[in-house]
């Protein structure tokens, strides 16, 4: 047995744009070659997703993350490619899907479990369990057109987390439930992890993914963009969004009169915008600033400060009155690191400006961080090391 | 992995199969009646109404001589009905439970047979029904050997039935037109069977051009008639000289659903052969 459980093959996912497709006998004698539009949802996608890992699915809306959810749980059949996937799965991929409304809980429960792939018997022994997890008891003999959504998705999720997967597939659903209900998911979530279940799932929230995967997925326009730490696959994707943009807005200084541009991170000057960087990679930082007359007098140094977690500096780059423009206007500064630190993590610049008496004029604190990656799973640094060891008692 | 625990777990799949297949038709049912007082005995109702209606229409209103019209005509129309309602039911199970098929994963094939297995269990309830009410009757004449071609009758109308399901949901999805195509050809396969009329009215047109057998290429045809010879039993010789069962023996009927059987395997064959191509792209067309 091996330790993967989902691969995907060079994965495609071709829609025929629906207007253009026959739909019934007549259009199909009427034109006999359509000229179709195809779209494609998903394009190339390879992945392999080992057995115990826990993997968020992001990207904007239309990026193809249900489509790659429902390709993998076998409900659409890749256009090209190959998925295989080893062990039971469960889908989530809406809330009660396949629930009857006229049918109450109780028998929404044995069907739903039973589509899932549960034998009667099965469903009987874990009927309590499910029903205590959903909070339900009260209200199981209701019909279920009289639930919450709420109740919804709890009864969903309950029925879905105890047919004891292999591979839980979710989709967005979890976003519906309290607070209350949200966190005791997680706590399954948590469980499931523990007991190495593969776990992948689609959320837009950045705060879930980063808690809860080990490995983010981030898709765009049906390609695999980003397949790495949850933490940039979501800073990339904000990019994409435009959402890492509140760097631009401008921030006033004491003197009202020096605000700052977008900072870029890029692997050389002037180069596009980036957000991950490999460990000892060629590292740029562009500054833009706009002052007016007075300010620019009064500065005379530009201190550039890289912080890590905790905002402890890692390290600092200063530009002084001669690397400086001297007209008031709008400036780019660029500081380049050929070969930065080989230090892993997240880290946010801050931009200081003094007088030459080294007085604190403005600064600016860039709200998006960008990150290094590097081979050490555990610590920020490689070090070369030797082990020693000696035997000084038997035991 | 050894060779009895993929065993066990075929087993076990295919005991989840059968549950499921229980639990949506139990579902459908529930749902249908869901809200109804009398609920279930509205299906057994039905076919007591249409004795009453039939019987005072052909016996009185048009007089079509055959005794007992309402016994004979709920003979071979309780077969039909169990046909055309699972077929038209069947046609529409994908397309129906489009919210099933895109969001959970599960073996599609159940969804025509939910469709036939709702049909099956109304028919047996009033199949029940309309013996009770002969017996209660003194209709005797169905008390006889003849009752037991009611077991190849089904098996071979179940075949057909099945068949034409798998056939007909399949396509229904691809085409939308199947439904409306489904719909005309049972109205027209209630009139072409011999259900309301006696079948030696078509054999007599048929005979001249040698067409008697051709006739029972339609395996209800032969379902139809061997039911009528299994319920309705009494071999009436009417007014004009016509019988009113197709024939007295039994021989005749095996040979008849031999044929039919045929066909219907070549059907069944067909439709499920279509309808696994086709559901791989199910959740995509709907």
């Amino acid at each position: 047995m091996t330790d993967v459980a989902i691969t995907a093959h060079e994965v495609s996912k071709r829609f025929a744009s629906h207007t253009e497709r026959a739909t019934s006998i007549k259009e199909r004698l009427v034109r006999r070659k359509a000229a179709s539009v195809d779209f494609y949802a998903l394009r190339d996608v390879s992945l392999e997703i080992a057995h115990g890992q826990s993997v968020g699915l992001i990207g904007a809306n239309g990026s193809g993350k249900s489509t790659l959810l429902k390709v993998l749980a076998g409900i659409l059949r890749p256009t090209e490619g190959t998925v295989e996937a080893r062990g039971r799965i469960a889908s989530l991929l809406e809330l009660g899907a396949g629930f009857n409304g006229e049918l109450s809980g109780r028998e929404n429960i044995y069907l739903n479990a039973s589509l899932l792939g549960l034998t009667r018997r099965e469903t009987d022994k874990l009927y309590d369990s499910i029903v205590e997890f959903a909070e339900l008891a009260e209200f199981i003999d209701n019909p279920v057109k009289h639930y919450s959504s709420g109740m919804y998705v709890r009864l969903g999720f309950s029925v879905a987390v105890h047919v004891d997967p292999d591979i839980l597939l979710v989709d967005e659903v979890l976003a519906v439930g309290d607070e209350h209900f949200q966190r005791k998911c997680l706590n399954k979530i948590a469980e499931f992890q523990q007991a190495g279940k593969t776990i992948l799932f689609v959320s837009h929230s950045p705060d879930l993914i980063e808690k809860v995967c080990t490995r983010a997925i981030l898709l765009d326009h049906g390609q695999v963009r980003f397949d790495g730490d949850p933490y940039f696959a979501v800073a990339e994707l904000q990019k994409l969004l435009g959402t890492d943009r509140p760097d631009s807005i401008p921030d006033e200084g004491p003197e009202g009169e020096i605000t700052f541009g977008p900072v870029v991170f890029s692997d050389r000057p002037g180069g596009p915008g980036m957000s991950v960087f490999p460990a000892g990679s060629a590292f740029s930082a562009k500054v833009e600033m706009t002052l007016g007359a007075n300010s620019v007098k009064a500065l005379h140094t530009v201190r550039t400060v890289v912080l890590g977690v905790g905002d402890i500096p890692i390290w600092v780059m200063t530009a002084t009155d001669d690397d400086l423009p001297d007209g008031p206007g709008t400036w780019e500064l660029d500081f380049f690191v050929p070969q930065s630190p080989p230090v892993k993590g997240r880290f946010v610049l801050i931009i200081q400006l003094f007088t030459e008496d080294e007085e604190l004029i403005t600064y600016h604190r860039t709200q998006h961080a960008f990150g290094v990656e590097s081979e050490h799973k555990l610590g920020i640094i490689g070090v070369d090391y030797k082990v020693g060891s000696t035997q000084v008692a038997t035991g | 992995m050894s060779a009895t625990s993929i065993d066990q777990r075929a087993r076990a799949q295919r005991q989840v199969r059968r549950e499921l297949l229980v639990g949506l038709i139990r579902k459908d049912l529930k749902v249908k009646y869901q809200g109804s007082v009398l609920g279930f005995l509205w299906s057994l109702a039905n076919p007591l109404l249409l004795l009453v209606v039939y019987s005072f229409v052909f016996g009185v209103v048009l007089k079509n001589g055959i005794p007992q019209f309402g016994f004979y005509l709920l003979s071979g129309l309780l077969v039909w009905n169990m046909f055309s309602g699972s077929v038209s039911t069947a046609t529409e199970s994908v397309v129906g439970n489009s919210g099933l098929v895109k969001k959970v994963r599960f073996p599609l094939g159940i969804l025509p047979m939910t469709a036939v297995g709702f049909n099956l269990v109304h028919f047996v309830l009033q199949l029940f029904v309309l013996l009770v009410v002969m017996l209660a009757t003194g209709f005797t004449s169905v008390l006889g050997p003849g009752l037991l071609l009611l077991i190849p009758a089904l098996a071979v109308a179940m075949l057909f039935t099945v068949g034409l399901a798998y056939l007909v949901a399949g396509l229904n999805v691809r085409y939308r037109d199947t439904k409306h195509i489904v719909e005309v050809v049972l109205m027209a396969g209630f009139w072409v069977n011999p259900i309301v009329y006696s079948i030696a009215q078509v054999t007599k047109e048929l005979n001249r051009h040698g067409l008697a057998n051709a006739y029972y290429l339609n395996p209800m045809a032969g379902v139809t008639t061997a039911m009528q010879r299994a319920l309705y039993a009494k071999d009436v010789v009417l007014a004009n000289g016509d019988h009113v069962l197709a024939d007295p023996g039994y021989l005749f009927y095996f040979e008849r659903l031999g044929v039919g059987a045929v066909i219907s395997l070549l059907l069944l064959w067909l439709g499920t052969s279509t309808y696994r191509r086709l559901s791989a792209d199910f959740a995509e067309e709907l």
